[in-house]
């Protein structure tokens, strides 16, 4: 027992770091797996109340950008309710939620932080359980997709970003339903790739890719980006497409979350299929 | 002993706010940004307690994780960096180091200029191959080392040389 006493003693230090480096470790392997990063997260009251400060002195300097983009999306909006006789127009969001049998709700909010030059990135944004906001929930702009809910407090909520190695968005080409997964290969952050595409789909550079309706967190149809440039996978049974986006993802201010309210229910459904 | 106390509080809090408010979000080139707050572990008094720079070292790291959405990564580096650096004091002051505590600020420039460059070295690479955390992405790992530590030892300077007292 002395020895054992003894040993630690003589140790201290390189048990210390051992320990500390071990928690950080473990911190870091968990934040990899969507779901399971809850401790590390820049949505708790805290670091919430310090990014809502600086967010309220950097914001001046966003103005007129802001104000741009809002006066042109309300010139979109006012031309889709005033030609709604021939609204099936081909650049704006198929709001089709008949056919989905989704209903979806939009919450807006504000982007308090940002970040794109890691291969993680995250957004935080100022609303949080209070305001309804729960995990799974998606978020857009009026250009196109930002992210996915991750985690939420009461008063914020940080966002997976399309531009995160954990993302996979379910996508797919508008002119054909041929569907694929959206990944990020970390290397520009206007850029993202769109795998999994059949080879028989009719790929085109400059064509629209739109989110697919697969799964519960987007409506089918908010657009994501255009065809870069495409290449076939080594078994050649595939698409590989690198999409630019429609957002810039460097200048995010306002954002709208979407809530699919029917999710639940449709999750249900699925699990009882599966089983 | 207690002001150098208070001196080392307002250090660990106005590095940690300037990291996470300003320097996160410069994004020179896309995705080159500067670490300097690991200026709080490297210029910690060197007779201080070990355990304790350890642990404070893990504590920094562990808020601009928290800030940042980074699970533990600066936390893992900051704790390396802190544990092995009596030896980069060693290999980069000698003697000085062995028999008499060093004041920073009165140290020559050059050794100054490799103690911040071998400690960033290690912090950025460890840092980065952890958010990287994938063997065969090893070039951007060293890519974004050697591009965020040019910045990071370049301002790094620049803050102890602006915020060095001259008492000579």
């Amino acid at each position: 027992m002395q020895q054992i006493i003894n040993f630690v003693i003589r140790n201290k230090i390189v048990l210390l770091f051992l320990l500390l480096f071990g928690i950080s470790l473990a911190l870091t392997i968990q934040s990899h797996s969507y779901h399971k990063s809850k401790f590390i997260s820049s949505a708790n009251f805290f670091t919430g109340g310090i990014y809502k400060r600086a967010h309220g002195i950097g914001q001046y300097f966003n103005l007129k950008t802001e104000n741009e983009q809002l006066v042109e999306e309300n010139v979109r909006l006012k031309t889709l309710l005033y030609n709604s006789q021939i609204a099936d127009t081909t650049q704006e969001f198929q709001k089709d939620t008949s056919f989905y049998g989704g209903v979806f709700r939009f919450i807006p909010a504000k982007v308090y932080k940002n970040s794109y030059s890691a291969t993680k990135n995250y957004l935080m944004l100022n609303r949080g359980e209070r305001d309804g906001v729960k995990q799974d929930f998606g978020v857009v702009t009026s250009q196109g997709i930002v992210g996915i809910i991750e985690n939420t407090s009461n008063k914020y909520a940080t966002v997976l970003s399309i531009l995160n190695t954990k993302s996979k968005i379910n996508a797919q080409l508008k002119n054909s339903n041929h569907i694929g997964s959206l990944v990020w290969n970390t290397k520009s952050y206007e850029l993202v790739q769109l795998t999994d595409i059949s080879k028989f789909a009719p790929v085109a550079v400059g064509d629209t890719i739109i989110t697919g309706g697969q799964s519960t967190i987007f409506p089918k149809g908010v657009p994501i980006g255009t065809i870069d440039s495409f290449t076939t996978d080594i078994s050649g049974d595939t698409y590989t497409i690198d999409v630019k986006l429609f957002n810039d993802m460097t200048n995010i201010g306002h954002v709208y979350i979407i809530e699919n309210t029917d999710a639940e229910e449709i999750k249900t459904l699925e699990q009882s299929v599966d089983e | 002993m207690n002001n150098s106390n208070v001196n080392i509080i307002i250090q660990f809090v106005s590095l940690l706010l300037v990291q996470v408010l300003v320097l996160n979000h410069v994004n020179f080139l896309e995705y080159i940004n500067p670490y300097p707050y690991i200026l709080f572990i490297l210029l910690f008094p060197v007779r201080a307690n070990r355990s304790l720079i350890i642990f404070l070292s893990f504590l920094l790291g562990l808020l601009v994780d928290i800030f940042s959405d980074s699970g533990g990564i600066h936390a893992a580096a900051c704790v390396t960096l802190a544990f092995i650096r009596p030896a980069i004091l060693k290999f980069s002051f000698g003697m000085i180091y062995e028999y008499q505590s060093i004041k920073f600020s009165q140290t020559e420039f050059g050794r100054r200029l490799v103690y911040f460059s071998i400690g960033t070295v290690i912090h950025h690479f460890m840092m980065f191959s952890l958010e990287v955390f994938n063997i065969s992405k090893i070039i951007l790992v060293l890519q974004k080392t050697l591009f965020s530590s040019i910045f990071t030892i370049i301002l790094s300077l620049l803050i102890t040389v602006l915020f060095s007292r001259k008492r000579r």
